[in-house]
């Protein structure tokens, strides 16, 4: 039902992607490497493609930033991609075929903090954006060199790049770093998680108005869709979490991914007290183990098998260097009372 | 364990594994920096509300937490002038050697005997639970290891008094 990958190391992996069949994985490890492309500290962008005898090759996107780069992402048509910096800016990169390079668009209005995550529409045009400065927005990237014009969507109808066709403040009360944000499959739903630990779902169409939930658990740090209806989060409580959207407008919890149980301590307490006594100088064997799968906080969350909208596994990497593959209908299967919508 | 450290410990502990959700997080104000937000200071929006706990008004935590660090100050106990220089002493000793405690500051914050700065570099290479315990473990055995080295000092001067007054 789950299958535990270990890397070698022990560095932190705090971003991962797969490719299309899911025979090639990207990972970054905690360090300025690389994935798909880069995203690091610097304030540069690569664009790595794998020529003919299967060598990667870099190429080099201006993408005109003073600041670090916080996160990257693919459109869905992967014709342009965007990167959210702590510039705050967004750059929307796409590739110029008269100069046979890569360039950039911003897109600088009204975000005021630090964009820590960005989700593309499945139209290829909207961009959802969190931030430190507690907003979500929702920005059109429409680039009309490269696209036909967009048709109009529940956000709004009119789409030059850069509009701003949603904002949401995550809490009145202000506080709230945004971590993650998600378009729901259909692109009627966008969803985010935040340091209150809180997961919201925001409708168009309903003004500034959206709906959180309060969870009892550590923050979550990567969420998506794996239905219509139903979101996976995942965070600093190291387990996957399951919550539904369902009709009358309410989030409800589904259930938890992980459900390790505390090892069984055994009738050799003796002996490991004495173990640890001559190992460590302690008399009290306190495991260092979690009793998740996970050891540390779970930082990136994809989907492995299916899509958005019908996930059937979904993979999940973490700081303590581990990838781990959740097969989804098993575990629904196995799992009492986990319900996926 | 006394009736009150219990309950003091348990909410130091809680409340430094949700201030512990640290995060990468690359300076706002100066290009390819990255430093801990608690101590810059460089801009409101990342910085939390501080957390003080209190067991009384001598012992007490000041935890202040920032989207990529915590930094946690403790005042440990000191009843009387044995103790005062006690504490300073052997918080000296350890503040000197900062860099093998790894987590330790090098100054205390003001009014606190002794400031721990996490960052989330720290929290991704050690267990975070095990960070917490680490803390913990410290308070609970700073106050243990003064009280015993107060009883040694007061020991010692007794012998030494006794010696001094056989010559008499």
């Amino acid at each position: 039902m789950t299958e535990t990958h270990k890397f070698g190391t022990v560095n932190p992996i705090t971003y991962h992607a797969w490719n299309k069949d899911r025979t090639q994985l990207a990972f970054s490890p905690n360090n300025h490497e690389v994935e798909i492309h880069q995203r690091s500290g610097d304030r540069n962008a690569y664009v790595w493609s794998q020529d003919k005898d299967g060598k990667w090759k870099p190429t080099l996107v201006l993408l005109r930033i003073n600041r670090a780069a916080t996160c990257v992402k693919w459109s869905p048509n992967e014709n342009k991609f965007a990167v959210g910096s702590g510039a705050r800016l967004i750059s929307i990169c796409y590739f110029e075929s008269e100069n046979d390079w890569w360039v950039s668009k911003h897109i600088k209005k009204p975000i005021r903090s630090t964009i820590t995550t960005l989700d593309w529409h499945p139209n290829n045009v909207l961009l959802a954006a969190g931030s430190t400065d507690f907003k979500v927005r929702v920005f059109s990237a429409y680039i009309k060199d490269i696209e036909k014009t967009p048709e109009p969507t529940p956000w709004g109808a009119k789409m030059p790049l850069g509009q701003l066709m949603a904002e949401y403040v995550n809490s009145a009360a202000g506080g709230g770093w945004v971590h993650c944000v998600s378009f729901s499959p259909d692109g009627s739903k966008v969803c985010w998680v935040s340091h209150d630990s809180s997961i919201n779902i925001a409708n168009p169409g309903q003004g500034n108005a959206f709906i959180k939930l309060k969870t009892e658990y550590l923050p979550f740090l990567s969420c998506t869709w794996i239905s219509n209806n139903s979101i996976v989060a995942a965070g600093h409580s190291c387990i996957p979490v399951i919550y539904n959207f369902n009709g009358n407008n309410q989030i409800t919890f589904g259930g938890k991914l992980d459900t390790s149980q505390k090892k069984e301590s055994g009738g050799l307490s003796a002996m490991k007290m004495f173990h640890s006594l001559d190992k460590q100088a302690r008399s009290e064997t306190s495991d260092t183990n979690l009793h998740s799968i996970h050891q540390n906080a779970v930082t990136c969350l994809c989907i492995y098998g299916g899509s958005k909208a019908k996930a059937t596994k979904i993979s999940t990497s973490g700081l303590d260097g581990q990838l781990v593959i959740w097969d989804i209908n098993s575990l629904e299967r196995s799992i009492q009372g986990l319900k996926i919508q | 364990m006394s009736a009150t450290l219990k309950p003091y410990l348990t909410a130091v502990r809680h409340t430094l594994t949700a201030a512990m959700c640290l995060d990468n997080f690359s300076s706002q104000v100066v290009e390819r920096h990255n430093k801990p937000e608690v101590e810059v200071r460089s801009s409101r929006e990342l910085l939390l509300t501080p957390v003080i706990i209190s067991r009384n008004e001598k012992e007490k935590v000041l935890i202040e937490t920032s989207v990529n660090s915590v930094r946690i100050s403790i005042a440990v106990k000191q009843a009387d002038e044995i103790e005062k220089i006690l504490c300073k002493k052997f918080m000296r000793f350890m503040m000197m050697r900062a860099e093998n405690f790894i987590v330790l500051r090098r100054k205390p914050i003001e009014g606190y005997d002794i400031s721990f700065l996490i960052t989330n570099f720290h929290t991704e290479q050690m267990y975070k639970h095990k960070l917490v315990d680490f803390v913990i473990h410290f308070m609970e055995e700073i106050d243990k290891e003064i009280s015993e080295m107060k009883l040694a000092v007061n020991a010692r001067a007794r012998i030494v008094s006794e010696e001094f007054l056989k010559r008499f």
